[in-house]
């Protein structure tokens, strides 16, 4: 690394910058995080290991994490789709789309989540063509994973579409002076190199949806066993004064978090091999 | 395979990038489309490609109508000036691409491909660097490698849009060359656009001049170098000087100088201009009857084996470019401020009608 501070570098001061970094990175990311830890360190292994193997929380992992991967995969697919519209068609009020896009970031969550509540709710706009199929969206998990797509929808769309942008239309014309078609352009040619990007996005979505409370309890139902996120649970167990508890959970889901946004950062890097 | 491009027009927009181009090439040769920017030169290149499709007129590979044709049909090699390669490839996987996307029955088996492959990466001289990736190549590197996977599907036609543009001017060089000692190889009847002069005078077998949406002239280099058919052609190929003053019978008046210029003999006192290329102004000592006119160097520049000199012209209100190989220029004993006569041993003239 001594090689980046190098005398030759335009702007001076790799020691400072970095000390900044790691100084600021401490105080917004690392302590928070450490008291975390700390205090879920005192709870004895035995109580630890009780509190989060709970049959309850347990089962709210499961609907946390799957209602997660679910909704960034659906993202995943339709924002790829959403950023191609926007970056390679013009129709009318296109700006007025992609600003749409951004919505879900700006809303308050609470507000999303009433509202999603109330379209989905058996009398609502949605929702009353939905249960007559036998489509439960509201207070169920399913109505998690609407949540999560809704506000992770603007991560994939954002992170592919400069992407897109960039990517050369010789790229696919001389794919097609090669003789193939539209389908193998766009899985051979186009895809891989959306692909890093797709990742990145799929990943912030994914965790976005993990941390996500103020929109999905709304509509979640809130059943335990059934349709509680981790979140709430951690709440629910802050609110009975359980402290240690809450910490306790909180730090598995940091713990698995980490983990998988790791998995996905090692993905990206092997997917991005060729820009070397 | 021979190539004919009938009557074909094309606009985008207000922009008329063709009128009414006409243009054979035959089976086999290297064709250069010369010309500046906007003359339609690359436009025609990706008609010819089925990348863009003509307003009317009709395109016609070995005689057979081919102007509604799928690129993906057409069998062309196509080479771009940025390359476009795919850059999540290794160098062999960009090569292989256009087999490996056949449809399956005629698609080669992974052996063959493989050898294939190899034969070509021999052909480009880039055999050991077959799992680099494009990013990982130089741009002479990248450019060949774009034309042995343009090649890899056995094209009947190459086309290729500036080929050397974003590169050095060593490896341009070189690179320009190996074309030529690669197309007397295979013989691909090849068409490549460029606007550099020099470039399509040493690599084509033909030259077309475009301008302004039209074909100028179209010959072998020598014919379009040494018999430019209008004032266009005249100016783009090679460093020219311009004189004005009148055609009388077959005979120029241009400032100071008399030259017989028969093919302008119907032309009665008319305003006319004359071109001579740099080469072409001979430089003396004395003016031994030669025809010669007073002139003072002003300027004098060695560029390689040859030496540019500015002359200004009698009173010094207009000056000329000359070019002299070095050794005469030393046998002159040229000093900036010398006088000396100026001659032109060859000039063109056209009627001023023809001005562009």
């Amino acid at each position: 690394m001594a090689g980046v501070s190098g005398k030759n570098k335009v702007v001076p001061g790799f020691a400072p910058a970095l000390g900044y970094t790691i100084f600021y990175l401490s105080i917004v990311v690392l302590i928070p995080l450490s008291g975390l830890f700390f205090k879920t360190a005192t709870l004895s292994w035995a109580d630890f290991v009780a509190a989060v193997t709970a049959p309850r929380v347990l089962a709210s992992y499961r609907v946390t994490f799957g209602s997660s991967l679910a909704a960034a995969l659906v993202n995943a697919f339709f924002g790829v789709l959403v950023a191609w519209v926007l970056v390679r068609y013009r129709f009318p009020g296109k700006k007025l789309v992609d600003a749409l896009v951004d919505l879900p970031f700006a809303l308050p969550t609470a507000v999303a989540g009433i509202t999603l509540a109330s379209i989905y709710s058996q009398n609502g706009w949605l929702g009353r063509y939905l249960e007559p199929r036998g489509v439960k969206v509201a207070f169920t998990p399913l109505g998690i994973a609407v949540a999560m797509v809704f506000i992770g929808l603007p991560f994939v769309v954002r992170t592919v579409q400069p992407v897109l942008e960039e990517l050369d239309q010789e790229i696919e014309e001389a794919a097609s002076c090669l003789g193939a078609n539209r389908w193998q352009s766009f899985c051979r040619v186009l895809l891989p190199t959306m692909l890093p990007a797709i990742l990145t996005g799929f990943a912030l979505s994914f965790a976005r949806a993990v941390g996500e409370y103020g929109s999905i309890i709304f509509i979640a139902g809130n059943m335990p066993m059934v349709s509680e996120i981790t979140p709430l649970l951690i709440i629910t167990k802050l609110e009975q004064y359980d402290y240690a508890g809450a910490t306790a959970i909180a730090t598995v889901m940091l713990v698995v978090s980490f983990v998988m946004l790791l998995c996905i950062n090692l993905l990206q890097k092997w997917s991005r091999r060729f820009a070397e | 395979m021979s190539i004919e491009i009938e009557a074909v027009s094309k606009s985008f927009g207000t922009f008329a990038a063709l009128k009414d181009v006409s243009l054979k090439v035959p089976s086999g040769e290297l064709v250069a489309l010369l010309g500046p920017s906007g003359s339609g030169k690359t436009s025609l290149l990706r008609i010819i490609a089925g990348l863009e499709s003509p307003d009317s007129g009709r395109i016609l590979f070995d005689g057979e109508e081919a102007t509604r044709r799928q690129v993906q049909e057409r069998q062309v090699g196509f080479v771009f000036q940025h390359y476009a390669l795919f850059r999540h490839m290794t160098v062999f996987d960009n090569i292989a691409f256009g087999l490996t996307v056949k449809p399956r029955k005629s698609r080669p088996g992974k052996q063959e491909i493989r050898d294939r492959v190899h034969n070509l990466l021999k052909l480009i001289q880039l055999e050991n660097l077959a799992d680099r990736y494009p990013a990982q190549l130089s741009g002479g590197q990248r450019q060949r490698v774009a034309l042995a996977r343009a090649l890899a599907v056995e094209p009947q036609v190459l086309l290729l849009d500036e080929p050397f543009g974003a590169l050095d001017a060593k490896v341009r060089l070189e690179l320009r060359r190996w074309l030529r000692r690669l197309h007397d190889e295979i013989h691909v009847t090849s068409v490549f656009v460029t606007h550099d002069q020099e470039e399509a005078l040493e690599v084509a077998d033909r030259i077309v001049v475009m301008n302004g949406g039209r074909i100028e002239q179209q010959g072998t280099p020598s014919e379009v170098y040494d018999r430019p058919a209008t004032p266009f052609v005249y100016d783009f190929l090679g460093s020219v000087n311009l004189f004005h003053g009148r055609v009388h019978e077959g005979t120029a008046q241009m400032a100071g100088f008399r030259v017989s210029s028969p093919e302008n003999a119907s032309a009665h006192d008319a305003p006319a201009v004359g071109y001579v290329r740099s080469h072409d102004i001979a430089i003396e000592r004395d003016n031994a009857g030669s025809g010669g006119i007073k002139a003072e160097v002003r300027y004098l520049l060695s560029v390689g084996a040859m030496v540019r000199a500015d002359l200004a012209l009698n009173d010094g209100d207009r000056s000329i470019e000359a070019e002299l190989p070095r050794e005469e220029a030393e046998r002159l004993k040229l000093k900036v401020g010398d006088h000396v006569y100026a001659r032109p041993r060859k000039m063109r003239v056209f009627v001023e009608d023809y001005q562009i």
